[in-house]
């Protein structure tokens, strides 16, 4: 029946003589629309001699013309070379040996190019030191075509002519020796032999000169206790294959402690061979690449670091030092003396402690245990900076001494905790030059901008270690009007050579001996093989001299250490992988690389623990479209506050500690998108990582770009499989590798018995596979540049990839337990019963555990044999080839992204937006400078297709092709992927499995091998192997 | 245009000089010397660095017989720099002028072979004969066209005046028809439907009709769209006006010797300008006989001194002024960016021919695209065509493995995977 109920619409309808009631009944709107506002002018509107038929007229016209315009293909140029160089052969890449040295990293590289274009870079397997390139390294190219970057001399923000910047400069110069005042030349380490020379010629030319060498991340308290002990400034060098216990305390060698570089020789210790693996202990208090690899992980406060240390070296020596430990702390300490005593010569310690005593202590550890992991006769030379000359600097610039300030490869007025202080100093100096590849945060304070070519446009040497020289080589012309410091600094003593001819010279005098300098130059490095036996004896002779007064001297450095203690929170700074020390923050490939721990990028933060942030009220939490949000809070630190730093609650961080990393917050010199974080440096007093600091709560929540929302495991034991060595060295493979069980006839059997479909014969001919270690993987991230670079995998911003609209092909999952270990998690799973405990066991497991184990795995393609993908595709995007890849054809995919979902390792990545000439997506493939990065073997995708891992299939058929042109057979290792090219630790190994010699063939039957999600039946032609730690106690 | 010469023995020859004694042998020369065999001898080993009107390398050699004598010549030609150590002062003056180019003695020359060449070298001097096609006519070529639409024209105009008189005589024989009184059977036509009436009102017709109209519109249409971005027979206009022709055909210049990059790399490549010069430094116009009705020789040597001024190459000076511009080339072949095809797959690999693809090429007077460069030709190719693999290490094993599996002796690229997506897509 229907109802005579009257709906009122509001109130007001109750009152009979409202006027809006009246209106509304007339008009659906109160006010009038203002349709004037978006038709314009009436009258104009009226007088208008277009109708609203002549506008359909037009639509449809221009439709069909521009239509018809479109089946017209355009006309394409080509320009061939006038004289075309001998070596370059378009479509053929040329490759030349060269290194990267730009005060922080410092790795012996190859660089592809192509028609004269650097492309790649890829490692330098000739090398022996520096010959892994990290993630920064690899994306360095990129920075080549940084359309941000100066293009010549500039002065008050207009461009010169280098002539007079020279006359200038050498006026300045001769006023300030005439004046007395001070001639300063301000530069990065370079540990390069001829740019030394260089620069003592010009100081003999200029008796005012003072060099300072300045890093920005200062490593001095270890080059002070080398010094100490060895007499000469540099840092000890480790080669970890050799030790069979490594502790540590506080020492992220696999990041950018010491400069780094030694995740290979570390992961090949880790691969358990013979039943032996190294055992890893490490003391830290954030958590670090490092700490994340441990077998055990003490998260412990930085001055509790000390006092372990010391007490560490009590055990070790016998001799009792006293100090306040945890119990837990002190018993892990204990057990890692006596781990590594029994170990003596095989054990190795290292330290991160900014502490001369710590530093001195290790070494004096190192050498008292004739470690053989421990060198300090080839010593690294990779750090040369000098904290109190540039404390003393910016006191005599502001004082008015300095007459002349030439920096070079430093950006002070940003890497300075006295940034301020240094810009007022710098307008009290008579004449600055600063050599920049920007206009950075320094530059823009000079009176002179020298700009300063990109490494790949330089000539110069280095010595990464003492004995091991590199030549670094130009691989293109120079893109600007640039010039090189070195070439500048001969050019302002009155040589008129160039810097080319100078190392050559240099080098044919003092380094080369008698070889070839066209054979050091093609191999990139150098090996002075007699020299340095003579020095190593020397040095020995004088390592022994001074080991009687060291033992004392350990024993006073360990009291030292012993007294330390903190007082309220400590913030403890740190390099992140991807952005290191700030000098390539515009580069987007490594602003939108990932944190290998927190998997955030785009992003610097305040990594808590989850007891303190409780305690403080700071919170992480997800938001519906997934992405992860975090408070903020107030830094500070002796007086300097950051006042929005977002908050990142870090399993495994010790409680009463926070970290904060450096290279973001930069102003100067960067695109917009890429002005991210905050400056670390500001709290960088003194030079110290450990800074007492007071964190406070403030409003507003940060929306973080974090591309793995999920961080634990949840007790799924199948996908990172692991087991200790002890069960691994003693069990049946099936039982720490078990093989999933599927029910056949009401019958258990091994699920890669059973099978929907029938197998294809892929016997003949090649069958690649990619095999995964996962006990040699440290999660550091180069493959993922790789994979970048070789593939023109698109950069998408921080927005979409918050909305997990990433591109990249290779992920690195990393996982924490949320048990103490993740075979606790397996039986807190297995112990579970029923729905209601399953649930609430469930939910609990979400979170990881306070010191979590952590494990990473890559993640890519899987390449499955049976594709879930193939057989969803509507259109036959994707087919499988013989070789056993995963085809991807971009030109036929219409985007319906059935085969994402039907991917159950989601690793497919759909092109949402054209990212290429759009200026929405202002990163580098917008531009013509950037697009020169471009692989032209690979399709530039267009948006709405689907993309992934192709397995490299370009690098593989290009092998494939030099093999027949070559009528040969191809041997093992010819066959490689960016990523395992790019991997320097042997995680990733790639080739032919239908060749039984090969290294992959033999490793896939391997009794730790496994893949991904065996039950599912897809047979991937990627593999993995069990991650085996070794917690064996002492 | 013949003029490819022998570069080997094209080391720098030092000019000549002549002297004549004219009176004593000018008769007996005239009747022993050949000038033609002359012309051969000179082709083979003077050519090189000598023209006889224009300075190259050496100077122009026309009637140098007048300017030396016949000794001198003789010891000149067949060892030019122990003449110049000797202190001959002619000698030295040639030298002075030329070096330090060094002419090759030609010690294998004979005295008589010298004297053939001088014979050549007094020839006088050919005028060029005049054209019988007017001149203006030679590089259009559009006389013919013209012809055809004044013939067309023609042809429609007696028509019109045939359906003209056709109207008029049927006027006539109706006017004659009338006055003769004969009647028109007009009624009966009355009844009858017109012809389209009775048509659409034949449902059954109309059906099949319309369903026909459909098929061959679609074919049409389906027809016009798969032509779409198929460039067959794309022939551009080109900067310079390049002849395969006269280089790959008549002169028989191997392909890979100017795109010598698709042995080894994906591209052929467009040669660079400096492998021209290789040649063109010395051929600086073509002979009489290369020119064709429709360009003429004028118009070749006028491409040819393009080609100067693009690579920056001074004939008078004989020296690059280093003022280049380079060619912008027409692409002819464009392969969408997401297809990848190699070059020296199929050239050095697979040995196939470059006219396989490119059709052919040596009697292109301008160079189009031969192959419609479609998938579905592609593919074909990949299914018909066996794979090269005698003699080539790499294929020896899974030749004999696949071939045991498809029982074939030939493998086809398809059957060894070449027709996968991803061979040719990423």
């Amino acid at each position: 029946m229907a109802s005579n109920k009257k709906y009122w619409k509001s109130v007001e309808e109750l009152n009979p003589d409202s006027s809006v009631v009246e209106t509304l009944k007339q008009n659906e709107f109160v006010e009038e629309i203002p349709v004037d506002e978006f038709l314009g002018d009436k009258e104009s509107l009226a007088s208008s001699s277009t109708t609203r038929r002549d506008f359909l007229k037009y639509v449809g016209f221009s439709t069909a013309a521009a239509s018809l315009a479109a089946c017209e293909g355009p006309v394409k140029k080509s320009i061939p070379y006038v004289v075309q160089p001998e070596e370059i052969v378009p479509g053929v890449a040329n490759y030349y040996a060269t290194h990267i040295a730009d005060g922080f990293d410092f790795a012996s590289v190859l660089i592809k190019t192509r028609e004269g274009r650097p492309i790649k870079v890829e490692n330098n397997e000739e090398a022996k030191a520096g010959a892994g390139a990290n993630a920064r390294v690899h994306a360095s190219v990129l920075g080549l075509y940084d359309s941000k970057r100066v293009q010549g001399p500039k002065a008050n923000g207009s461009y010169i002519e280098w002539d007079e910047l020279d006359a200038k400069t050498a006026e300045a110069i001769n006023a300030a020796q005439a004046a007395g005042k001070q001639i300063v030349l301000l530069t990065q380490t370079f540990a390069s032999p001829s740019t030394s020379k260089l620069i003592e010629e010009f100081k003999a030319a200029y008796s005012n000169t003072r060099h300072v060498v300045y890093d920005a991340i200062s490593e001095e308290e270890a080059v002070k206790a080398f010094q100490a002990k060895y007499g000469s400034r540099a840092m000890a060098d480790y080669d970890f294959s050799k030790a069979e216990v490594i502790v540590s305390f506080g020492a992220d060698f696999l990041g950018d402690w010491q400069g780094g570089g030694y995740d290979s020789g570390y992961a090949k210790g880790r691969v358990p061979q013979d039943g032996k693996m190294s055992r890893h202990v490490q003391f830290e208090s954030n958590m670090t690449l490092s700490g994340a690899n441990a077998d055990k992980r003490v998260p412990v406060t930085p001055a509790q670091a000390k006092v372990a240390m010391a007490k560490f070296y009590g055990y070790l020596s016998g001799s009792s030092v006293s100090g306040e430990l945890p119990e837990l702390v002190d018993a892990a300490v204990k057990n890692a003396a006596e781990q590594v005593k029994k170990a003596g010569a095989k054990a190795v310690v290292v330290t991160g402690i900014k502490d001369v005593n710590a530093q001195s202590l290790a070494l004096e550890i190192n050498e008292m245990l004739g470690s053989e992991a421990f060198d300090t006769a080839q010593p690294k030379m990779t750090r040369q900076g000098n904290a109190a000359q540039v404390a003393s600097l910016v006191d005599d610039m502001a004082a008015g001494r300095v007459g002349v300030l030439i920096t070079a490869g430093v950006n002070p007025a940003y890497t300075l905790p006295n940034a301020a202080a240094f810009a007022e100093a710098m307008k009290s100096v008579d004449h600055s030059v600063v050599f920049s590849q920007k206009e950075d945060e320094t530059a823009v304070l000079a009176n002179y901008i020298a700009a300063a070519p990109h490494y790949l446009e330089s000539w110069g040497d280095v010595e990464i270690k003492k004995g091991h020289f590199g030549l670094m080589q130009p691989t293109i012309r120079p893109l600007f009007n640039t010039r090189q410091f070195q070439d500048s600094l001969l050019k302002w003593t009155g040589n008129s050579m160039d810097f080319y001819g100078y190392v050559k010279n240099n080098w044919e005098t003092s380094v080369l001996g008698g070889s070839a300098w066209n054979q050091a130059l093609h191999d990139g490095v150098f090996m002075a093989s007699e020299e340095v036996t003579d020095e190593v004896v020397a040095e020995e002779e004088s390592a022994e001299g001074v080991e009687a007064a060291a033992v004392g001297g350990g024993m006073s450095a360990a009291r030292a250490l012993a007294g330390a203690a903190q007082e309220g929170m400590s913030l403890v700074l740190y390099s992140k992988t991807g952005m290191g020390d700030g000098q390539q923050a515009n580069n987007p490939w490594l602003q939108e690389f990932p944190d290998p721990i927190t998997r955030v990028s785009w992003d610097n933060y305040l990594t808590v623990s989850q007891a303190d942030a409780n305690e403080m009220g700071l919170e992480n939490s997800n938001v519906a479209n997934g992405g992860l949000n975090g408070s903020y809070a107030k830094v500070t630190v002796n007086g300097v506050s950051i006042d929005r730093v977002p908050v990142i609650i870090q399993p495994g961080q010790a409680k009463g500690t926070v970290g904060l990393s450096f290279g973001y917050g930069r102003t100067e010199s960067l695109k917009t998108e890429m002005r991210t974080g905050v400056n670390a440096f500001t709290l960088y007093n003194n030079f110290n990582d450990v800074q007492s600091v007071t964190v406070e709560k403030v409003a507003g929540e940060h929306e973080f770009a974090c591309v793995q929302l999920h961080n634990t495991l949840m007790g799924r034991g199948d996908i990172v499989k692991e087991t200790t060595l002890e069960i691994f060295n003693t069990k049946d493979a099936r039982d720490w590798n078990p093989q999933p069980q599927v029910s056949l006839n009401h019958e258990e059997v091994d699920a890669v018995s059973v099978d929907l479909w029938d197998e294809f014969d892929r016997s003949i001919g090649h069958h690649f596979n990619l095999s995964i270690d996962l006990n040699a993987c440290t999660g550091c991230g180069a493959c993922v540049i790789a994979c970048h670079a070789e593939n023109n995998v698109p950069v998408v911003g921080k927005a979409e990839v918050r909305k997990s609209r990433d591109m990249h092909w290779l992920r690195i999952d990393r996982y924490y337990s949320s048990e103490e270990t993740f075979e606790g998690d397996n039986q807190t799973k297995d112990n579970m019963s029923g729905l209601g405990d399953s649930l609430s066991t469930f939910g609990e497991m979400e979170l990881a555990s306070e010191n979590p184990q952590v494990a990473f795995q890559p993640v890519m393609c899987q390449h499955c044999n049976h594709a879930p993908c193939e057989t969803v595709c509507p259109v036959a995007a994707t087919s499988h080839g013989r070789q056993g890849q995963n085809h991807m054809a971009y030109n036929r995919c219409v985007g319906t992204r059935y085969c994402a979902n039907n991917c159950p390792y989601k690793v497919r990545r759909f092109n949402w937006f054209l990212y290429n000439n759009n200026d929405e997506f202002d990163f580098y493939m917008n531009d013509d400078l950037g697009k020169m990065v471009l692989n032209p073997d690979v399709t530039v995708r267009s948006r709405g297709v689907m993309e992934k891992c192709s397995m490299c299939i370009q690098k593989t058929q290009k092998t494939i092709l030099d093999a027949k042109r070559e009528g040969r057979e191809i041997k093992d290792g010819e066959f490689q992927t960016a990523c395992s090219a790019a991997c320097s630790s042997g995680a990733m190994v790639f080739g032919d499995i239908n060749d039984k010699e090969s290294k992959v063939a033999e490793l896939k039957e391997s009794d730790r091998m496994y893949h991904l999600l065996e039950h599912v039946g897809t047979k991937p032609n990627v593999f993995y192997h069990v991650k085996v730690r070794n917690t064996q106690e002492a | 245009m013949k003029k490819v010469t022998h570069r080997n023995s094209a080391l720098r020859i030092l000019g000549i000089g002549f002297a004549l004694i004219f009176s004593f042998s000018t008769s007996l020369m005239a009747q022993e010397a050949d000038p033609a065999a002359g012309k051969s001898l000179f082709n083979t080993y003077c050519a090189a660095c000598h023209n006889l009107d224009r300075n190259m390398t050496g100077p122009a050699l026309r009637g140098v017989g007048d300017k030396y004598e016949q000794e001198w010549l003789y010891e000149w030609i067949k060892n030019s720099q122990a003449l110049i150590k000797s202190g001959d002062a002619q000698a030295v003056a040639i030298w002075e002028e030329y070096q330090p180019s060094v002419m090759t003695a030609f010690p294998q020359l004979s005295n008589e072979d010298i004297d053939n060449i001088i014979a050549y070298t007094m020839q006088p001097k050919e005028e060029p004969k005049v054209a019988e096609v007017p001149a203006g006519a030679a590089p259009q070529g559009g006389g013919g066209g013209l012809g055809n639409e004044v013939i067309l024209a023609a042809l429609a105009l007696v028509f019109g005046m045939l359906v003209v008189m056709l109207f008029l005589v049927n006027k006539t024989l109706r006017r004659i028809a009338e006055a003769n009184g004969v009647e028109f059977a007009q009624a009966e036509d009355e009844k009858r439907l017109p012809l389209w009436k009775a048509f659409a009102q034949n449902q059954f017709l109309v059906l099949v009709t319309s369903i026909f109209l459909l098929l061959g519109g679609a074919y049409f249409a389906y027809g016009y769209l798969m032509q779409v971005g198929v460039d067959q027979g794309y022939m551009p206009v080109q900067p310079i006006h390049y002849s395969h022709r006269i280089h790959a055909g008549e002169n028989q210049i191997e392909c890979k010797y100017c795109h010598s990059s698709a042995r080894v790399s994906k591209h052929s490549g467009i040669p660079s300008l400096n492998i021209c010069m290789n040649c063109h430094k010395n051929i600086v116009e073509v002979a009489p006989e290369t020119a064709t009705a429709e360009y003429s020789k004028e118009f070749y040597d006028g491409e040819i001194q393009k080609l100067y001024k693009a690579v920056g190459w001074d004939m008078n000076t004989q020296s690059y002024t280093g003022e280049t511009q380079p060619v912008k080339w027409v692409r002819i072949h464009n392969l969408p960016d997401f297809a990848y095809f190699n070059h020296s797959q199929h050239v050095t690999v697979a040995g196939i021919e470059c006219q396989k693809c490119h059709g052919p090429v040596e009697e292109m007077e301008v160079m189009y695209q031969h192959a419609p460069l479609t998938m579905g030709w592609c593919i074909n190719c990949h299914r018909e065509t066996n794979v090269k693999m005698e003699g080539n290490e790499y294929y020896e094993k899974i030749h004999e493995e696949l071939s045991k599996k498809y029982g074939v002796d030939k493998l086809t690229a398809a059957q060894m995977g070449g027709l996968e997506c991803g061979k040719c897509h990423y």
